[in-house]
């Protein structure tokens, strides 16, 4: 187990490594810079803004001591737009509303999904099944982009019970829209998993040994079905759980929750390098590690994996 | 004091599209920034309600007889908020400050358009900024020296770049100065707090020299990237004033009436002609550029398309601009199918018609507003010309970067003033101007656009202008704008009067519902 987190921890690198580079060089070549405006500045101006920011060094130069700076002073650099803020200001302020909202909705996502996923399995072809697998596709058809203006439009407008957008430190009220929106569709996506992953569990020799022993339902369920089951759905959460702190980029727009989500969409738009980056990095470190653990908990699950 | 009852809670809560730029005054480049700044920190002249020019930090100048050398006198009274008094040194330090290579601020352009004397060698790294042309002739006296004369000068003085900045606070705390707590400012209002990507907080400044005459306690920015969640959010009330999002304010103005308000600006909407070498031979016909202007029904795109009280623009210079009223041109008073007519005949001329149709593109920067307009135009030109138009549509900085290097055919462009004159509008149509993106040259329109510098009156200067750019249609005017917001009827001073709209949150008041 130890050796193959090492061999991951290792292609880790170079991999975040390229992603740096490869990143540097597309948003230099992307036309535009960052002090390219309606206005278009003097020669004399543009001249001393690019002196200040290093943007007159070649585009190697720049890259290099990108890197030195981020790996020996841990400084992703200024925001050529927020002039009163650097990188690290600006990812140590969105970057834990993001995650707590994602991390919340997350729990909600594989929480409810799983539970929908299993009762729906249990009681196949009822009731209960099918209301479970309608609300799995209704969720699954309604991703954030629809969710944000049906729950505003609901629940601020009309009936009034919360705050249409902010954060206000993360008090609940503020939370739940942001939380709703995202966790809806991969909650959808989690049922349907887990259902038909338990159905086939449930159909299998092993569970048929187990009801022939004489073993209570209850006790094949969560002693023998539940681990098989939540193999598939395991290897579904990782994803899940990067696209639940990227894929908020919309909700933070929406909600103007703060989260690194419109930092990261502005920068782009704004051609703010240093932010841009910064929070590309952030993103892909983070993609990687979580895939690592999605590995590693896979390899828990199934030994096959670890040889 | 205002003649109505006021409310308990002197709370104005209003929208901004994005995270202000900075909140230090020499740096700051966005409009709702500065809106930030003016309430902050106070420069040596404010504006009133109208646009017109009142005392700030300053009770008032005198100038030398040619207009090149102004003395500002400062109100002895005016303090920082830490107690400390405004003194003609802030100011002094602040115009070096803004000039200073060291500093980069994108805005060093704006005290060489001052005319300050030896600002454009500072710029250029040739002198050191202490040559500045500004002086401290003693602490409530500051004078400032100029390289060409300048009548509108004081003007000037109203915009952020020019507001004094607190020396001992920048040099204590570096680039952390801005930060709430950190930040020490001579305006009607602190900052107390920020919290990037959603609100920023200010009140109250108890040490402001006419804080007995201030009424509004608390101003919070919020930003909200979506202007139609940002319009349900104000029906929630959780806003006091938000933009209107394009085409809704018939709607809104019939179910909220004496809350959807509009008002002038001082902005022009254009397509621009490329009239460079780069540009397609076809646009060198002056026939085919004025058919083309011609034929865009100007009525439908404001009543229909846009909705917000926005104006038909037959000239370049918006109508709203001060002390020049932009000449009628043969244009404005035909009807449209006159306008129609005389297109088809020009077209014609040149040698296209529906048989042989023009063909070009024109490009647009991606927004919901700018398409529904370019395709209302290229309809028009469909329909009565046969013109047929391939749209484009970029993303900012790319739309930027094309336009900027002539490639491209038909390109659409839009100004807000810098300043209310009209020559801040009509120099992008002088030959050597940067912002010049069509590459149009009249040595004429060159001539008379210097000669206003330094003209007692230059009005009849661009009255002449206007008429060159009616004959030769460089660019297509189309609109000038309104202000289009949802204001609650509540809010009480709001300047509709202002086309800049420098509005300073001092002059507003919350009546008592």
């Amino acid at each position: 187990m130890l050796s193959y987190t090492i061999r991951r921890l290792l292609v880790a690198i170079p991999t975040i490594f390229l992603l740096v580079v490869a990143c540097f060089y597309m948003m230099h070549f992307a036309p535009g810079g960052p002090f390219t405006s309606e206005r278009p500045l003097p020669p004399a101006v543009m001249a001393n803004i690019e002196a200040r920011y290093g943007l007159d060094q070649p585009l190697w130069k720049q890259l290099w001591d990108y890197l030195v700076n981020i790996f020996v002073h841990f400084d992703f650099g200024p925001s050529f737009k927020f002039k009163d803020r650097d990188v690290n200001d600006i990812i140590a302020q969105g970057f834990p509303i993001s995650l707590t909202y994602g991390f919340l909705s997350f729990i909600v996502a594989s929480a409810i999904g799983v539970a929908l996923g299993v009762t729906a399995a249990i009681k196949h072809n009822s009731w209960i099944d099918y209301f479970a697998v309608s609300l799995g596709i209704a969720a699954q058809a309604l991703p954030n982009f629809i969710m944000g203006p049906i729950l505003i439009l609901t629940f601020t407008l009309w009936l009034e019970w919360l705050p249409g957008g902010g954060w206000n430190g993360g008090q609940w009220q503020y939370l739940v829209m942001p939380v709703i929106a995202l966790s809806t569709s991969y909650m959808g996506s989690i049922s349907r998993i887990t259902r038909s992953s338990m159905l086939e569990v449930l159909n299998s020799n092993f569970i048929r040994t187990a009801k022939a022993k004489g073993l209570s339902n209850r006790a094949i369920i969560w002693r023998h079905a539940l681990k098989p089951t939540l193999m598939p759905v395991v290897s579904y959460l990782g994803p899940v759980f990067v696209y639940v702190l990227t894929g908020s980029v919309f909700v933070d727009i929406y909600f103007s929750t703060g989260g690194l989500g419109q930092a990261y969409v502005g920068s782009a738009l704004s051609r703010d390098y240093a932010v841009l980056l910064g929070v590309t990095i952030l993103y892909g470190a983070l993609t990687v590690v979580v895939n690592l653990i999605t590995d590693l908990a896979y390899a828990w699950l199934d030994p096959k994996i670890r040889y | 004091m205002t003649g109505e009852a006021l409310a308990d809670d002197q709370t104005f809560t209003y929208r901004i599209l994005d995270e202000h730029s900075s909140v230090d005054p020499q740096v700051v480049e966005d409009v709702s920034g500065a809106e930030i700044v003016r309430d902050l920190f106070e420069g040596l002249m404010n504006q009133d309600e109208d646009g017109n020019l009142v005392p700030g930090v300053a009770t008032g100048y005198t100038s030398n007889d040619d207009n090149t050398v102004y003395t500002f006198t400062l109100r002895p009274e005016a303090k920082w908020s830490n107690g400390d008094t405004v003194t003609a040194h802030d100011f002094v330090f602040a115009w070096r400050r803004a000039a200073d290579p060291a500093l980069a601020s994108p805005y060093q352009w704006f005290i060489e358009l001052m005319s300050i004397q030896n600002a454009a060698a500072i710029i250029a790294g040739e002198t050191a900024p202490d040559q500045l042309g500004v002086k401290a002739l003693d602490d409530h006296t500051f004078e400032v020296t100029l390289s060409a004369p300048l009548p509108y000068f004081p003007q000037m003085t109203t915009h952020s770049t020019t507001f004094p900045a607190p020396q001992k606070v920048i040099e204590a705390h570096g680039a952390e100065w801005t930060k709430p707590g950190n930040i020490v400012s001579n305006g009607a209002y602190v900052l107390t707090e920020h919290l990037p990507q959603e609100r920023s907080t200010r009140e109250r400044n108890a040490m402001y020299w006419d804080n007995d005459n201030t009424i509004v306690d608390k101003v919070v920015a919020l930003v909200i990237n979506d202007e139609n969640v940002a319009l349900t959010r104000y029906l929630a009330g959780e806003l006091d004033r938000t933009e209107v999002p394009a085409g809704q304010f018939p709607r809104l103005k019939k179910e909220h009436p004496g809350e959807a308000i509009s008002f002038p600006r001082l902005c022009n909407y254009y397509y621009t002609f490329n009239l460079s070498d780069s540009g397609p031979e076809v646009f060198k016909d002056v026939r085919v550029r004025k058919a083309l202007a011609l034929a865009v029904d100007r009525k439908i795109i404001v009543e229909n398309v846009m909705a917000g009280g926005q104006t038909q623009a037959y000239s370049f210079a918006p109508t709203a601009t001060a002390g020049f009223t932009p000449p009628t041109t043969e244009m404005a008073t035909m009807t449209q199918a006159e306008r129609d007519a005389m297109a088809i005949e020009l077209l014609a001329e040149a040698g296209y018609d529906k048989g042989n149709p023009l063909k070009f593109n024109m490009i647009y920067n991606t927004s919901e507003g700018h398409k529904k307009i370019a395709v209302a135009m290229s309809q028009m030109w469909k329909q009565k010309l046969g013109v047929e138009v391939e749209l484009g549509n970029m993303e900012w900085k790319v739309f930027l970067e094309t336009r900027g290097n002539q490639d491209f055919e038909l390109a659409r462009g839009a100004w807000c003033g810098d300043y209310n004159e009209a020559s801040t509008f009509l120099d992008l149509l002088d030959s050597n101007s940067g912002y010049n993106d069509g590459k149009f040259v009249s040595p004429r329109v060159d001539e008379l656009l210097a000669a206003a510098k330094t003209a007692k009156d230059a009005s009849a200067n661009y009255t002449e202008v206007e008429q060159i750019i009616a004959a030769e249609m460089p660019v297509i005017p189309i609109y000038h704008y309104a202000g289009v917001y949802m204001m609650d009827s509540d809010v009480g001073n709001w300047p509709v009067n202002n086309v800049e709209q420098n509005w300073y949150s001092k002059n507003l008041y919350k009546i008592a519902e």
